[in-house]
């Protein structure tokens, strides 16, 4: 009956967001009155995730694993599900997650939501509000089948702390050669970089920095807050920054804690992927640029004043809160 | 090769978005529908397989009548045929179901649909489908190509990239990056008078079950007015930030 959580690790660590999902875990099976068990993949010492609620974890170690694996690791998670008789398994919504949890969710005949932002608002029906129309509202949907899966929307429920073992068991599920039939052929990933996807705060330029050699002050500030650095489509349009860094509707949704928004003017399409930042902050030389309508605070400035002044009293701050 | 691309009628981003009935219905009052912007990718990259390996493009969507100036705008792009399951999409499994009986009847090698669609599914169908049909399936694809029964992608994680193999037949989920965006095709004169004479098959649902039902929309509470900091006080600036607004 518990609540299954699938955790997600990197290099035998644990994000950020495997603390949250766990703590939604939680709250849902607490609603439910039942314990969280936890699936994680060659992630050496679980301990951790007692913090947040979790009961059981089911440790796979397979060296096969090594590399993400959406049908290997669905199927995985399907005989957690199973062993465990869960009614509901939660995942992230990173990358991963969400090419994981449609093909678990039709093994497990199960309901799908994606992008929820909340505990669900009943349990019977099973009831979840998720994000929809990029962002511009929200749908509250009931899930009919038997057996849930909820894909959580990042930083939308937070950590919360509750005490629990964690008792650690070895999971072995059956994995059949069709599991690996799609290889992976080689990963390309920045190592020592924070990520837009995992950044608790982003920095990110558009136009209205004038050119890409003015980025020494975005990365400066990004480096003072441990951020990742962003921006807008028309900045990697013209290849002053990677594409990796644009963001909005048609490059990578951003949902960090804080966003800080320098020389962009708010588009509509740049705003639909940004909306689910927390707080937003508008630096902008133009009074009437559309971003001040969608941001929490602004500065009315020109950002090669304003910028490295904030730096410095930025840098002060960190020193001080350190 | 034969090629089905998924083709998701959504209402632009600048539309504004309203609900009706209660808040059960979205409001399509005045709302301008386009192809999902993940498929224009998908399709665009039909085209050149359509031209440079020799493929057939049929392109299909799941819902009412109400779609079709969509699909025919696939048409004018330069897809060969259009099918439309004439059924209103209301899950994402229920949209599944009903496309893996279209690439199982037509005998499709390689389905192209979106990473996800700008309305609210989020996400679901391509997986689920790949599920559905026990076909491979690669998410997230900035890149795509086909040789003889072998593809090999590109896919987009958290922080980098990923390369991959798989054998038709396959699923994949795209996005920006399969082609560039100076490379979308729109259609002219031309394709918009051959379009009409091309097919668009309507062909009616096998199985109406769903697994969930959107029961309610909400918009979200209006945002309170952007507190303005002068630029000559930055100190408010991150007073506010470390103590209201928690995020420093
Ligand atoms: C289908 C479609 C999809 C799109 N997808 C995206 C997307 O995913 N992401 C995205 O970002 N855009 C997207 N766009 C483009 C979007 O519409 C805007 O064109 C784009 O976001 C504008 O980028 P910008 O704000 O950097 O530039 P601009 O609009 O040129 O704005 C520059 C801003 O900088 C300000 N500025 C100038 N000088 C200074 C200074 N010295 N100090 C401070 N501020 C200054 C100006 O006042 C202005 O507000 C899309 C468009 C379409 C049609
Ligand atoms: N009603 C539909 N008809 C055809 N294809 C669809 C439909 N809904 C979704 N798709 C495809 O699935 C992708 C992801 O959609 P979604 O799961 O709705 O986010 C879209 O980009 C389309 O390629």
């Amino acid at each position: 009956m518990s609540v299954l959580v699938y955790i997600e690790s990197e290099e035998g660590k644990f994000k950020k967001a495997s603390y949250e999902v766990a703590s939604y875990a939680k709250g849902v099976a607490d609603k439910m009155g039942t314990s969280v068990t936890a699936i994680a993949f060659n992630a050496g010492d679980v301990s951790e995730l007692g913090k947040y609620g979790v009961d059981k974890v089911l440790n796979v170690t397979n060296d096969k694993l090594k590399n993400f694996n959406a049908e290997a690791y669905s199927d995985a998670v399907k005989q957690a599900a199973e062993k465990e008789g869960s009614k509901v398994v939660v995942l992230s919504q990173s990358a991963n997650s969400k090419y994981l949890a449609p093909l678990l969710a039709v093994q497990l005949e199960a309901g799908y939501a994606s992008n929820v932002v909340g505990l669900p608002e009943s349990t019977d029906p099973f009831t979840v509000k998720r994000t929809a129309f990029t962002n511009k509202a929200f749908n509250f949907t009931k899930i009919t089948t038997d057996v849930k899966v909820i894909g959580l929307s990042k930083n939308a429920y937070g950590l919360k702390e509750a005490q629990a073992d964690a008792a650690s068991e070895d999971f072995s599920p059956n994995l059949s050669e069709e599991d690996f039939s799609v290889n992976v052929e080689s990963v390309d990933k920045a190592t020592n970089k924070v990520t837009i996807a995992d950044a608790e705060v982003v920095v990110s330029g558009g136009r209205g920095l004038k050119g890409p050699e003015n980025w020494g002050m975005v990365e400066e500030m990004a480096d003072i807050l441990g951020a990742a650095t962003a921006c807008s489509k028309p900045v990697s349009d013209m290849g002053w920054r990677p594409h990796s860094e644009h963001v909005g509707q048609t490059g990578k949704p951003v949902a960090s804690n804080l966003y800080i928004a320098i020389g962009i003017s708010g588009a509509i399409q740049h705003l639909a992927g940004i909306n689910a930042a927390k707080t937003k902050v508008v630096i902008n030389n133009d009074p009437e640029a559309p971003f001040f309508k969608a941001a929490d605070y602004g500065i009315v400035g020109d950002a090669f004043e304003v910028v490295p002044r904030l730096n410095e009293k930025l840098k002060e701050f960190k020193e001080k809160n350190a | 090769m034969k090629i089905l691309v998924c083709i998701s009628h959504v209402p632009d981003t600048t539309s504004k978005i309203n609900f009706t009935e209660g808040d059960t219905k979205f409001d399509t009052n005045g709302v301008q529908f386009v192809i999902n912007p993940n498929d224009e990718f998908g399709l665009t990259r039909a085209m050149w397989f359509k031209e440079k390996q020799g493929a057939s493009v049929d392109v299909v969507n799941v819902g009412g009548a109400e779609t079709e100036p969509t699909l025919r705008k696939a048409l004018a792009i330069g897809a060969d045929s259009a099918i439309r399951v004439n059924t209103p999409a209301t899950d994402g499994y229920q949209v599944a179901k009903e496309l893996a009986k279209v690439v199982e009847d037509g005998g499709y090698d390689l389905v192209i649909a979106g990473r996800e669609s700008i309305d609210y599914n989020g996400g679901m169908v391509p997986g689920m489908l790949a599920q559905l049909l026990k076909a491979n399936f690669i998410n997230n694809c900035i890149s795509l190509e086909v040789d003889g029964e072998n593809a090999k992608a590109i896919r987009e994680i958290d922080g980098g990239k990923e390369t991959l193999t798989a054998s038709l037949p396959l699923v994949i989920g795209g996005q920006k990056g399969l082609v560039e965006e100076s490379d979308l095709r729109i259609p002219n004169m031309r394709g918009i008078m051959q379009a009409r004479k091309k097919p668009l098959n309507v062909v009616e649902a096998a199985d109406t079950s769903v697994k969930t039902e959107a029961v309610k929309f909400e918009k979200p509470a209006p945002k309170g007015d952007v507190k303005l900091v002068d630029p000559d006080n930055l100190d408010e600036l991150i007073d506010l930030l470390h103590n209201e607004a928690k995020a420093i």
